[in-house]
Protein backbone atom coordinates (compact mmCIF):
# COMPACT_ATOMS: atom_id res chain seq x y z
CA UNK A 1 0.00 0.00 0.00
CA UNK A 2 3.20 2.53 0.94
CA UNK A 3 4.89 1.70 -2.09
CA UNK A 4 1.85 1.67 -4.10
CA UNK A 5 1.49 5.13 -3.17
CA UNK A 6 4.69 6.38 -3.43
CA UNK A 7 5.13 4.74 -7.17
CA UNK A 8 1.55 6.69 -8.03
CA UNK A 9 3.69 9.93 -5.97
CA UNK A 10 6.14 9.65 -8.47
CA UNK A 11 4.91 9.28 -11.19
CA UNK A 12 2.29 12.31 -10.57
CA UNK A 13 5.03 14.51 -9.92
CA UNK A 14 7.29 13.47 -12.93
CA UNK A 15 4.60 13.65 -15.26
CA UNK A 16 4.13 17.28 -13.89
CA UNK A 17 7.58 18.00 -14.30
CA UNK A 18 6.89 17.12 -17.98
CA UNK A 19 4.25 18.99 -18.39
CA UNK A 20 6.15 21.56 -17.15
CA UNK A 21 9.50 21.68 -18.65
CA UNK A 22 7.40 21.46 -22.22
CA UNK A 23 7.51 25.21 -21.81
CA UNK A 24 10.68 25.08 -22.07
CA UNK A 25 11.03 23.00 -25.03
CA UNK A 26 8.62 25.25 -26.43
CA UNK A 27 10.46 28.10 -26.90
CA UNK A 28 14.12 26.36 -28.05
CA UNK A 29 11.78 24.69 -30.45
CA UNK A 30 10.47 28.36 -31.97
CA UNK A 31 14.12 29.53 -31.89
CA UNK A 32 15.11 26.71 -33.96
CA UNK A 33 11.90 26.00 -36.43
CA UNK A 34 12.47 30.32 -37.40
CA UNK A 35 16.48 29.58 -37.66
CA UNK A 36 15.56 26.10 -39.93
CA UNK A 37 13.19 27.83 -42.07
CA UNK A 38 14.83 31.22 -42.31
CA UNK A 39 18.32 29.38 -43.04
CA UNK A 40 18.31 29.89 -46.88
CA UNK A 41 18.03 33.79 -46.66
CA UNK A 42 20.33 33.76 -43.88
CA UNK A 43 22.88 31.89 -46.26
CA UNK A 44 22.08 33.92 -49.23
CA UNK A 45 22.53 37.88 -47.55
CA UNK A 46 24.33 37.85 -44.08
CA UNK A 47 24.32 40.44 -42.79
CA UNK A 48 23.56 42.61 -45.79
CA UNK A 49 19.40 41.97 -45.07
CA UNK A 50 19.57 44.00 -41.89
CA UNK A 51 21.18 47.08 -43.58
CA UNK A 52 19.83 46.81 -46.92
CA UNK A 53 16.55 48.75 -48.03
CA UNK A 54 15.23 46.90 -51.03
CA UNK A 55 12.27 44.79 -50.95
CA UNK A 56 12.00 43.24 -54.30
CA UNK A 57 10.23 40.07 -54.48
CA UNK A 58 10.34 39.57 -58.25
CA UNK A 59 13.91 39.56 -58.53
CA UNK A 60 14.80 37.95 -54.93
CA UNK A 61 16.45 40.51 -53.48
CA UNK A 62 15.58 41.31 -49.72
CA UNK A 63 16.81 44.13 -47.12
CA UNK A 64 14.70 44.64 -44.17
CA UNK A 65 16.03 48.47 -43.11
CA UNK A 66 13.49 50.28 -43.65
CA UNK A 67 11.24 47.51 -42.14
CA UNK A 68 13.29 48.14 -38.78
CA UNK A 69 13.15 51.55 -38.69
CA UNK A 70 9.60 51.92 -38.81
CA UNK A 71 9.19 49.10 -36.44
CA UNK A 72 11.97 51.03 -33.91
CA UNK A 73 10.50 54.96 -34.38
CA UNK A 74 6.47 53.74 -34.07
CA UNK A 75 7.74 51.92 -30.96
CA UNK A 76 9.24 55.27 -29.51
CA UNK A 77 6.94 57.53 -30.86
CA UNK A 78 4.55 55.11 -28.63
CA UNK A 79 6.80 55.32 -26.06
CA UNK A 80 6.93 58.95 -26.49
CA UNK A 81 3.21 59.21 -25.68
CA UNK A 82 2.79 56.42 -23.34
CA UNK A 83 5.61 56.58 -20.49
CA UNK A 84 4.55 60.05 -19.25
CA UNK A 85 0.78 59.39 -19.02
CA UNK A 86 1.84 55.83 -17.66
CA UNK A 87 3.40 57.34 -14.80
CA UNK A 88 1.03 59.77 -14.00
CA UNK A 89 -1.86 57.00 -14.19
CA UNK A 90 0.35 54.98 -12.26
CA UNK A 91 0.46 58.24 -9.21
CA UNK A 92 -2.44 58.62 -9.47
CA UNK A 93 -3.63 54.92 -8.74
CA UNK A 94 -1.21 54.21 -5.85
CA UNK A 95 -0.58 57.61 -4.44
CA UNK A 96 -2.44 60.37 -5.04
CA UNK A 97 -6.29 59.84 -6.36
CA UNK A 98 -9.01 59.65 -3.86
CA UNK A 99 -9.08 56.13 -2.45
CA UNK A 100 -12.71 55.14 -3.62
CA UNK A 101 -12.25 56.32 -7.37
CA UNK A 102 -8.60 54.11 -8.03
CA UNK A 103 -9.98 51.04 -8.28
CA UNK A 104 -13.06 51.50 -10.78
CA UNK A 105 -10.18 53.80 -12.81
CA UNK A 106 -8.14 51.11 -12.20
CA UNK A 107 -10.45 48.97 -13.87
CA UNK A 108 -11.11 51.05 -16.41
CA UNK A 109 -7.36 50.94 -17.68
CA UNK A 110 -7.18 47.29 -17.58
CA UNK A 111 -10.02 47.28 -19.87
CA UNK A 112 -8.25 49.01 -22.61
CA UNK A 113 -5.55 45.83 -22.11
CA UNK A 114 -8.52 43.63 -23.50
CA UNK A 115 -9.85 45.18 -26.43
CA UNK A 116 -8.50 42.94 -29.28
CA UNK A 117 -5.57 44.47 -31.38
CA UNK A 118 -7.98 44.01 -34.35
CA UNK A 119 -10.63 46.21 -32.85
CA UNK A 120 -7.93 48.63 -32.12
CA UNK A 121 -7.21 49.05 -36.00
CA UNK A 122 -10.92 49.19 -36.91
CA UNK A 123 -11.11 52.04 -35.07
CA UNK A 124 -7.63 53.39 -36.02
CA UNK A 125 -8.89 53.22 -40.08
CA UNK A 126 -12.49 54.59 -39.40
CA UNK A 127 -12.04 57.28 -36.21
CA UNK A 128 -8.44 57.56 -35.50
CA UNK A 129 -7.44 58.31 -39.02
CA UNK A 130 -9.98 60.79 -40.51
CA UNK A 131 -9.67 62.65 -37.30
CA UNK A 132 -5.83 62.88 -37.96
CA UNK A 133 -5.61 63.72 -41.36
CA UNK A 134 -8.56 66.40 -41.05
CA UNK A 135 -7.44 68.11 -37.74
CA UNK A 136 -4.51 66.95 -36.04
CA UNK A 137 -1.88 67.37 -38.69
CA UNK A 138 -3.15 70.54 -40.84
CA UNK A 139 -3.06 71.69 -37.48
CA UNK A 140 0.96 70.41 -36.53
CA UNK A 141 1.67 71.31 -40.08
CA UNK A 142 0.75 74.91 -39.57
CA UNK A 143 1.86 75.56 -36.43
CA UNK A 144 5.16 73.34 -36.40
CA UNK A 145 6.04 72.93 -39.92
CA UNK A 146 9.30 73.68 -39.89
CA UNK A 147 10.23 70.73 -38.13
CA UNK A 148 10.92 68.13 -40.33
CA UNK A 149 8.44 65.87 -38.38
CA UNK A 150 5.59 67.40 -39.30
CA UNK A 151 5.96 68.13 -43.21
CA UNK A 152 4.32 66.66 -46.32
CA UNK A 153 0.90 65.54 -47.03
CA UNK A 154 -1.51 64.17 -44.60
CA UNK A 155 -2.63 61.12 -45.10
CA UNK A 156 -4.06 60.16 -42.07
CA UNK A 157 -2.69 56.88 -42.04
CA UNK A 158 1.03 56.68 -41.27
CA UNK A 159 3.59 56.50 -38.21
CA UNK A 160 2.05 58.96 -36.16
CA UNK A 161 -0.90 57.00 -36.29
CA UNK A 162 0.20 54.12 -35.69
CA UNK A 163 2.67 55.80 -32.71
CA UNK A 164 -0.38 56.85 -31.12
CA UNK A 165 -2.81 53.70 -31.43
CA UNK A 166 0.60 51.71 -30.08
CA UNK A 167 0.69 54.22 -27.23
CA UNK A 168 -2.69 53.29 -26.13
CA UNK A 169 -2.15 49.61 -26.06
CA UNK A 170 1.17 49.72 -24.30
CA UNK A 171 -0.23 52.26 -21.81
CA UNK A 172 -2.41 49.70 -19.56
CA UNK A 173 0.86 47.44 -19.41
CA UNK A 174 3.41 49.87 -18.41
CA UNK A 175 1.02 51.56 -15.85
CA UNK A 176 0.02 48.56 -14.04
CA UNK A 177 3.82 47.73 -13.45
CA UNK A 178 4.66 50.89 -12.59
CA UNK A 179 1.82 50.82 -9.83
CA UNK A 180 3.04 47.58 -8.42
CA UNK A 181 6.43 49.23 -8.80
CA UNK A 182 5.19 51.75 -6.38
CA UNK A 183 3.25 50.06 -4.07
CA UNK A 184 5.93 47.99 -2.95
CA UNK A 185 7.82 51.62 -1.67
CA UNK A 186 8.17 51.18 2.07
CA UNK A 187 5.05 52.94 3.87
CA UNK A 188 8.11 54.31 6.49
CA UNK A 189 10.35 56.08 3.81
CA UNK A 190 7.13 57.64 2.37
CA UNK A 191 5.99 59.12 5.71
CA UNK A 192 10.03 60.02 6.48
CA UNK A 193 9.67 62.12 3.67
CA UNK A 194 6.49 63.93 4.82
CA UNK A 195 7.44 63.66 8.35
CA UNK A 196 10.08 66.36 6.99
CA UNK A 197 8.02 68.75 5.68
CA UNK A 198 7.51 67.37 2.01
CA UNK A 199 4.69 68.26 0.13
CA UNK A 200 3.09 65.11 -1.26
CA UNK A 201 4.51 65.69 -5.08
CA UNK A 202 7.95 66.33 -3.08
CA UNK A 203 7.29 63.30 -0.94
CA UNK A 204 6.74 60.96 -5.01
CA UNK A 205 10.43 63.21 -6.13
CA UNK A 206 12.21 61.90 -2.65
CA UNK A 207 10.82 58.54 -1.52
CA UNK A 208 9.04 56.93 -4.65
CA UNK A 209 10.32 57.77 -7.91
CA UNK A 210 14.07 57.14 -7.14
CA UNK A 211 13.55 53.70 -5.36
CA UNK A 212 11.51 52.27 -8.52
CA UNK A 213 13.35 53.65 -11.08
CA UNK A 214 14.57 49.80 -12.29
CA UNK A 215 11.03 48.88 -12.03
CA UNK A 216 10.21 51.85 -13.91
CA UNK A 217 12.60 51.19 -16.49
CA UNK A 218 11.48 47.40 -16.98
CA UNK A 219 8.18 48.54 -17.66
CA UNK A 220 9.47 50.86 -20.25
CA UNK A 221 11.47 48.17 -22.23
CA UNK A 222 8.32 45.59 -21.47
CA UNK A 223 6.20 47.88 -23.12
CA UNK A 224 8.85 48.88 -25.75
CA UNK A 225 8.20 44.77 -26.36
CA UNK A 226 5.05 45.10 -26.62
CA UNK A 227 4.75 47.44 -29.06
CA UNK A 228 7.27 46.34 -31.79
CA UNK A 229 5.38 43.00 -31.73
CA UNK A 230 2.78 44.50 -32.03
CA UNK A 231 0.90 43.22 -35.36
CA UNK A 232 -2.99 44.00 -36.10
CA UNK A 233 -3.77 47.40 -35.41
CA UNK A 234 -0.35 48.68 -36.88
CA UNK A 235 -0.64 47.13 -40.16
CA UNK A 236 -4.10 48.78 -40.46
CA UNK A 237 -3.28 52.51 -40.13
CA UNK A 238 0.44 52.39 -40.64
CA UNK A 239 0.32 52.77 -44.37
CA UNK A 240 2.38 49.61 -45.18
CA UNK A 241 5.11 51.90 -47.32
CA UNK A 242 8.49 50.40 -46.73
CA UNK A 243 10.19 54.15 -46.73
CA UNK A 244 12.56 55.69 -44.47
CA UNK A 245 11.50 59.21 -44.05
CA UNK A 246 11.81 61.49 -40.96
CA UNK A 247 8.31 63.00 -41.42
CA UNK A 248 5.84 61.66 -38.87
CA UNK A 249 2.76 62.15 -41.81
CA UNK A 250 4.56 59.46 -43.95
CA UNK A 251 3.24 55.98 -44.23
CA UNK A 252 5.59 53.35 -43.04
CA UNK A 253 6.37 49.75 -42.50
CA UNK A 254 7.20 47.47 -39.75
CA UNK A 255 8.42 44.15 -39.41
CA UNK A 256 5.21 42.64 -37.77
CA UNK A 257 3.01 44.50 -40.58
CA UNK A 258 5.52 43.07 -43.58
CA UNK A 259 4.69 39.69 -41.72
CA UNK A 260 1.40 39.79 -41.69
CA UNK A 261 0.58 41.45 -45.09
CA UNK A 262 3.01 38.99 -47.20
CA UNK A 263 3.68 35.90 -45.30
CA UNK A 264 0.58 33.94 -46.91
CA UNK A 265 1.42 35.57 -50.72
CA UNK A 266 5.34 34.66 -50.45
CA UNK A 267 5.67 31.75 -53.27
CA UNK A 268 9.25 31.81 -53.76
CA UNK A 269 11.44 29.63 -51.36
CA UNK A 270 13.45 32.78 -50.59
CA UNK A 271 10.61 35.30 -50.40
CA UNK A 272 9.63 32.76 -47.54
CA UNK A 273 13.07 32.19 -46.63
CA UNK A 274 13.30 36.15 -46.03
CA UNK A 275 10.31 36.85 -44.23
CA UNK A 276 10.91 34.10 -41.60
CA UNK A 277 14.23 35.83 -40.96
CA UNK A 278 12.55 38.91 -40.74
CA UNK A 279 10.05 37.14 -38.15
CA UNK A 280 13.30 36.03 -36.54
CA UNK A 281 15.03 39.40 -36.12
CA UNK A 282 11.73 40.61 -34.66
CA UNK A 283 11.95 37.25 -32.18
CA UNK A 284 15.55 38.29 -30.96
CA UNK A 285 15.00 41.76 -30.19
CA UNK A 286 11.66 41.77 -28.10
CA UNK A 287 13.48 38.42 -26.56
CA UNK A 288 16.15 40.82 -25.65
CA UNK A 289 13.77 43.70 -24.52
CA UNK A 290 12.16 40.92 -22.44
CA UNK A 291 14.61 39.41 -20.63
CA UNK A 292 16.01 42.56 -19.79
CA UNK A 293 12.55 43.93 -18.72
CA UNK A 294 11.99 41.50 -16.28
CA UNK A 295 15.75 41.33 -14.62
CA UNK A 296 14.81 44.80 -13.35
CA UNK A 297 11.46 44.09 -13.07
CA UNK A 298 12.50 40.92 -11.16
CA UNK A 299 15.03 42.97 -8.75
CA UNK A 300 12.49 45.13 -7.65
CA UNK A 301 10.28 42.51 -6.54
CA UNK A 302 12.78 40.29 -5.27
CA UNK A 303 13.40 43.80 -3.16
CA UNK A 304 10.19 44.35 -2.30
CA UNK A 305 9.77 40.25 -0.73
CA UNK A 306 12.86 40.24 1.34
CA UNK A 307 11.53 43.53 2.93
CA UNK A 308 8.32 41.89 3.84
CA UNK B 1 10.53 78.29 -1.87
CA UNK B 2 7.53 79.55 0.05
CA UNK B 3 5.36 77.17 1.05
CA UNK B 4 2.50 78.20 -0.59
CA UNK B 5 4.39 77.97 -3.57
CA UNK B 6 5.00 73.85 -2.66
CA UNK B 7 1.82 72.87 -1.99
CA UNK B 8 0.54 74.56 -5.43
CA UNK B 9 2.91 72.70 -6.97
CA UNK B 10 2.26 69.56 -5.54
CA UNK B 11 -1.74 70.16 -6.31
CA UNK B 12 -1.34 71.00 -9.69
CA UNK B 13 0.96 68.23 -10.21
CA UNK B 14 -2.52 65.79 -8.76
CA UNK B 15 -4.42 67.48 -10.81
CA UNK B 16 -1.51 66.59 -13.67
CA UNK B 17 -1.81 62.78 -12.72
CA UNK B 18 -5.72 62.84 -12.85
CA UNK B 19 -6.20 64.52 -16.32
CA UNK B 20 -3.36 61.21 -17.66
CA UNK B 21 -6.01 58.82 -16.66
CA UNK B 22 -8.77 61.10 -18.06
CA UNK B 23 -6.87 61.65 -21.60
CA UNK B 24 -6.19 57.26 -21.71
CA UNK B 25 -9.81 56.61 -20.66
CA UNK B 26 -10.94 58.81 -23.99
CA UNK B 27 -9.66 56.54 -26.66
CA UNK B 28 -11.79 53.47 -24.46
CA UNK B 29 -15.13 55.34 -24.42
CA UNK B 30 -14.33 56.63 -28.28
CA UNK B 31 -14.01 52.86 -29.16
CA UNK B 32 -16.77 51.72 -27.26
CA UNK B 33 -19.22 54.85 -28.73
CA UNK B 34 -18.02 53.51 -31.98
CA UNK B 35 -18.14 49.91 -31.25
CA UNK B 36 -21.75 49.89 -29.78
CA UNK B 37 -23.45 53.34 -32.58
CA UNK B 38 -22.00 51.31 -35.51
CA UNK B 39 -22.80 47.98 -35.16
CA UNK B 40 -25.75 47.68 -33.14
CA UNK B 41 -27.55 48.39 -36.11
CA UNK B 42 -26.42 45.27 -38.05
CA UNK B 43 -26.95 42.45 -35.08
CA UNK B 44 -30.22 41.00 -35.73
CA UNK B 45 -30.97 37.19 -36.11
CA UNK B 46 -29.25 37.00 -39.50
CA UNK B 47 -25.87 38.13 -38.30
CA UNK B 48 -25.80 34.76 -36.25
CA UNK B 49 -27.64 32.70 -38.44
CA UNK B 50 -25.87 33.28 -42.07
CA UNK B 51 -22.93 32.94 -43.78
CA UNK B 52 -20.85 35.52 -45.50
CA UNK B 53 -23.15 37.31 -48.96
CA UNK B 54 -21.03 37.89 -51.68
CA UNK B 55 -19.85 41.39 -52.72
CA UNK B 56 -23.24 43.97 -53.54
CA UNK B 57 -25.43 41.83 -51.80
CA UNK B 58 -26.93 43.04 -48.41
CA UNK B 59 -27.46 41.32 -45.25
CA UNK B 60 -25.85 38.21 -44.57
CA UNK B 61 -23.88 37.38 -41.44
CA UNK B 62 -21.15 36.11 -39.84
CA UNK B 63 -22.41 32.99 -38.13
CA UNK B 64 -19.24 30.69 -39.63
CA UNK B 65 -17.04 33.49 -38.04
CA UNK B 66 -18.66 33.10 -34.77
CA UNK B 67 -18.62 29.04 -34.54
CA UNK B 68 -15.58 29.11 -35.68
CA UNK B 69 -13.88 31.27 -33.27
CA UNK B 70 -15.71 29.56 -30.72
CA UNK B 71 -14.42 26.01 -31.90
CA UNK B 72 -10.53 27.38 -32.70
CA UNK B 73 -10.36 28.58 -29.13
CA UNK B 74 -12.28 25.65 -27.37
CA UNK B 75 -9.70 23.56 -29.14
CA UNK B 76 -6.40 25.18 -28.04
CA UNK B 77 -7.94 25.15 -24.49
CA UNK B 78 -8.55 21.36 -25.13
CA UNK B 79 -4.52 20.80 -25.45
CA UNK B 80 -3.36 24.14 -23.67
CA UNK B 81 -4.84 24.19 -20.34
CA UNK B 82 -3.50 20.94 -19.19
CA UNK B 83 0.03 21.66 -20.22
CA UNK B 84 -0.75 25.04 -18.49
CA UNK B 85 -2.23 24.40 -15.58
CA UNK B 86 -0.80 20.88 -14.14
CA UNK B 87 2.66 22.86 -15.22
CA UNK B 88 1.72 25.98 -13.07
CA UNK B 89 1.32 23.42 -10.57
CA UNK B 90 4.12 21.89 -10.61
CA UNK B 91 6.07 24.90 -10.19
CA UNK B 92 4.37 26.07 -7.09
CA UNK B 93 4.40 22.47 -5.31
CA UNK B 94 7.96 20.60 -6.24
CA UNK B 95 9.25 23.83 -8.36
CA UNK B 96 12.49 24.30 -6.10
CA UNK B 97 15.87 25.51 -7.20
CA UNK B 98 17.53 27.50 -10.47
CA UNK B 99 16.07 24.92 -13.02
CA UNK B 100 12.54 25.83 -12.04
CA UNK B 101 13.40 29.20 -11.95
CA UNK B 102 14.50 28.85 -15.71
CA UNK B 103 11.01 27.46 -16.39
CA UNK B 104 9.31 30.46 -15.07
CA UNK B 105 11.71 32.69 -16.37
CA UNK B 106 11.08 31.60 -20.00
CA UNK B 107 7.26 31.36 -19.72
CA UNK B 108 7.49 34.67 -18.54
CA UNK B 109 9.77 35.67 -21.39
CA UNK B 110 7.36 33.67 -23.80
CA UNK B 111 4.27 35.87 -23.19
CA UNK B 112 6.26 38.43 -24.94
CA UNK B 113 6.94 36.71 -28.34
CA UNK B 114 5.16 38.17 -30.41
CA UNK B 115 1.86 36.89 -31.77
CA UNK B 116 2.74 36.80 -35.50
CA UNK B 117 5.99 35.44 -34.92
CA UNK B 118 3.86 32.39 -33.05
CA UNK B 119 2.15 32.42 -36.37
CA UNK B 120 5.06 31.74 -38.37
CA UNK B 121 6.44 28.70 -36.16
CA UNK B 122 2.50 27.25 -36.26
CA UNK B 123 2.79 27.40 -40.33
CA UNK B 124 6.37 25.98 -40.36
CA UNK B 125 5.21 23.18 -37.82
CA UNK B 126 1.53 22.46 -38.68
CA UNK B 127 0.51 23.96 -42.49
CA UNK B 128 3.40 22.68 -44.34
CA UNK B 129 3.48 19.41 -42.99
CA UNK B 130 -0.10 18.97 -43.68
CA UNK B 131 -0.12 20.69 -47.14
CA UNK B 132 -2.42 23.57 -45.73
CA UNK B 133 -4.29 26.01 -43.67
CA UNK B 134 -6.35 24.15 -41.07
CA UNK B 135 -8.63 24.67 -38.30
CA UNK B 136 -5.87 22.52 -36.07
CA UNK B 137 -2.76 24.92 -36.88
CA UNK B 138 -4.93 27.73 -36.16
CA UNK B 139 -5.66 26.07 -32.95
CA UNK B 140 -2.17 24.93 -31.97
CA UNK B 141 -1.09 28.67 -32.67
CA UNK B 142 -3.59 29.90 -29.70
CA UNK B 143 -2.64 26.91 -27.90
CA UNK B 144 1.12 28.27 -27.89
CA UNK B 145 -0.28 31.40 -26.68
CA UNK B 146 -2.14 30.51 -24.23
CA UNK B 147 0.37 28.27 -21.79
CA UNK B 148 2.68 30.53 -20.96
CA UNK B 149 -0.12 33.02 -18.96
CA UNK B 150 -1.75 30.39 -17.57
CA UNK B 151 0.91 28.28 -16.36
CA UNK B 152 2.48 31.49 -14.49
CA UNK B 153 -0.99 32.63 -13.01
CA UNK B 154 -1.61 29.23 -11.91
CA UNK B 155 1.48 29.18 -10.22
CA UNK B 156 1.18 32.46 -8.51
CA UNK B 157 -2.49 31.07 -7.18
CA UNK B 158 -1.14 28.24 -6.20
CA UNK B 159 1.40 29.16 -3.92
CA UNK B 160 -1.05 31.05 -2.27
CA UNK B 161 -2.95 27.59 -0.96
CA UNK B 162 -1.78 27.74 2.87
CA UNK B 163 0.82 25.09 3.63
CA UNK B 164 -1.25 23.85 7.03
CA UNK B 165 -3.78 22.65 4.53
CA UNK B 166 -1.17 20.39 2.58
CA UNK B 167 0.19 19.17 5.74
CA UNK B 168 -2.98 18.38 7.19
CA UNK B 169 -3.92 16.10 3.88
CA UNK B 170 -0.64 14.33 4.41
CA UNK B 171 -0.81 14.28 8.48
CA UNK B 172 -4.58 12.28 7.23
CA UNK B 173 -2.07 9.61 5.37
CA UNK B 174 -3.15 11.21 2.00
CA UNK B 175 -0.91 10.67 -0.87
CA UNK B 176 1.36 13.40 -1.88
CA UNK B 177 -0.84 13.49 -5.31
CA UNK B 178 -4.22 13.14 -4.28
CA UNK B 179 -2.91 15.89 -1.45
CA UNK B 180 -2.90 18.31 -4.68
CA UNK B 181 -5.25 17.13 -6.57
CA UNK B 182 -8.05 17.09 -4.30
CA UNK B 183 -7.06 19.65 -2.10
CA UNK B 184 -4.81 22.05 -2.79
CA UNK B 185 -6.10 22.73 -7.00
CA UNK B 186 -9.39 22.40 -5.19
CA UNK B 187 -9.01 25.53 -3.18
CA UNK B 188 -6.90 26.90 -6.02
CA UNK B 189 -9.72 26.44 -8.55
CA UNK B 190 -11.52 29.86 -8.61
CA UNK B 191 -8.33 31.70 -8.93
CA UNK B 192 -7.08 29.35 -11.46
CA UNK B 193 -10.22 29.49 -13.26
CA UNK B 194 -10.05 33.62 -12.95
CA UNK B 195 -6.27 33.32 -14.41
CA UNK B 196 -7.82 31.12 -17.49
CA UNK B 197 -10.52 32.74 -18.01
CA UNK B 198 -8.40 36.39 -18.46
CA UNK B 199 -5.64 34.23 -21.15
CA UNK B 200 -8.73 32.80 -22.98
CA UNK B 201 -10.38 36.20 -23.70
CA UNK B 202 -7.28 37.63 -25.20
CA UNK B 203 -6.60 34.75 -27.23
CA UNK B 204 -9.95 34.91 -28.93
CA UNK B 205 -9.31 38.34 -29.88
CA UNK B 206 -6.07 37.18 -31.61
CA UNK B 207 -5.68 37.99 -35.71
CA UNK B 208 -2.55 37.46 -36.33
CA UNK B 209 -1.68 34.01 -36.00
CA UNK B 210 -4.85 33.02 -37.73
CA UNK B 211 -3.47 34.87 -40.76
CA UNK B 212 -1.58 31.74 -42.08
CA UNK B 213 -2.84 29.05 -39.92
CA UNK B 214 -6.85 29.17 -39.85
CA UNK B 215 -6.52 31.58 -43.07
CA UNK B 216 -10.25 32.03 -43.11
CA UNK B 217 -13.27 30.60 -44.71
CA UNK B 218 -16.09 32.32 -46.48
CA UNK B 219 -18.31 28.80 -46.12
CA UNK B 220 -19.02 26.42 -43.30
CA UNK B 221 -16.32 24.42 -42.13
CA UNK B 222 -16.82 20.12 -42.37
CA UNK B 223 -13.19 19.63 -41.36
CA UNK B 224 -10.74 20.14 -39.01
CA UNK B 225 -8.48 20.06 -41.63
CA UNK B 226 -10.09 22.92 -43.67
CA UNK B 227 -9.39 26.76 -43.70
CA UNK B 228 -12.00 27.88 -41.19
CA UNK B 229 -13.01 31.71 -40.42
CA UNK B 230 -12.48 33.37 -37.35
CA UNK B 231 -14.35 36.66 -36.21
CA UNK B 232 -11.37 38.56 -35.92
CA UNK B 233 -10.43 37.64 -38.88
CA UNK B 234 -13.40 38.26 -40.71
CA UNK B 235 -13.26 41.69 -39.00
CA UNK B 236 -9.96 42.62 -39.93
CA UNK B 237 -10.56 41.37 -43.94
CA UNK B 238 -14.13 43.72 -43.74
CA UNK B 239 -12.56 46.48 -42.32
CA UNK B 240 -9.34 46.66 -45.24
CA UNK B 241 -12.00 46.04 -48.14
CA UNK B 242 -13.30 48.74 -50.30
CA UNK B 243 -17.34 48.29 -49.25
CA UNK B 244 -19.55 50.30 -47.30
CA UNK B 245 -21.64 47.07 -46.33
CA UNK B 246 -18.75 45.45 -45.32
CA UNK B 247 -17.85 48.45 -43.07
CA UNK B 248 -20.96 48.04 -41.33
CA UNK B 249 -20.57 43.94 -40.69
CA UNK B 250 -17.17 44.91 -39.59
CA UNK B 251 -18.17 47.39 -37.10
CA UNK B 252 -20.72 44.20 -35.77
CA UNK B 253 -18.52 41.82 -35.44
CA UNK B 254 -16.55 43.92 -33.15
CA UNK B 255 -19.25 44.59 -30.97
CA UNK B 256 -19.47 40.63 -30.77
CA UNK B 257 -16.11 40.00 -30.58
CA UNK B 258 -15.85 42.83 -27.67
CA UNK B 259 -19.07 41.32 -26.00
CA UNK B 260 -17.55 37.73 -25.58
CA UNK B 261 -13.88 39.34 -24.44
CA UNK B 262 -15.50 41.67 -21.84
CA UNK B 263 -17.69 38.86 -20.63
CA UNK B 264 -14.78 37.13 -20.58
CA UNK B 265 -12.85 39.12 -18.42
CA UNK B 266 -15.84 40.35 -16.26
CA UNK B 267 -16.78 36.24 -15.82
CA UNK B 268 -13.34 36.22 -14.56
CA UNK B 269 -13.60 39.23 -11.70
CA UNK B 270 -16.73 36.80 -10.64
CA UNK B 271 -14.77 34.30 -9.53
CA UNK B 272 -12.44 36.01 -7.33
CA UNK B 273 -13.04 39.51 -5.60
CA UNK B 274 -9.97 40.43 -3.74
CA UNK B 275 -7.05 38.89 -5.24
CA UNK B 276 -5.91 40.94 -8.63
CA UNK B 277 -4.71 38.05 -11.11
CA UNK B 278 -3.82 39.40 -14.73
CA UNK B 279 -2.61 37.01 -17.73
CA UNK B 280 -1.17 39.82 -19.36
CA UNK B 281 2.28 40.84 -19.44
Amino acid sequence: MKVKSQIQDTVFQGSLAVLSWSVVAMALLIVAILTKFSWPAIKEFGWRFLVRSDWDAVNGQFGILPVIYGSIVSSLLALLIAVPLSLGIALFLSELGPLWIRSPLNMLIELLAAIPSVIYGLWGIFVLAPYLRSVVEPALKRYLGFLPFFQGPAYGVGMLAAGIILSIMIIPTISSICREVFLTVPTSQKEAALGVGATRWEMIKLAILPSSLSGIVGAVLLGLGRAIGETMAVTMVIGNRPDISLSLFNPSYTMASLLANEFSEATTEIHTAALVEAGLVLLCITLLLNIAARVLVWSVAGKASRQA
Amino acid sequence: MSPVFRQTVSKVMIVATFLCVAVTLLPLFSILAYVISKGIGSINLDFFTRLPQPVGEPGGGMANAITGTLLLVGLACLWALPVGIFGGVYLAEFGRGKACSAIRFTADVLTGVPSIVVGIVAYSLFVLPMKGFSAISGSMALGLMLIPPVLRTTEEIVKTVPTTLREAGLALGISRYRTTLSIVMKTAMSGILTGTLLAIARVAGETAPLLFTAFGNRVWNHSLTEPIAALPLQIFAYAISPYEDWHRQAWAGALVLIAIVFTLTLLSRFFTKSRTVRADY
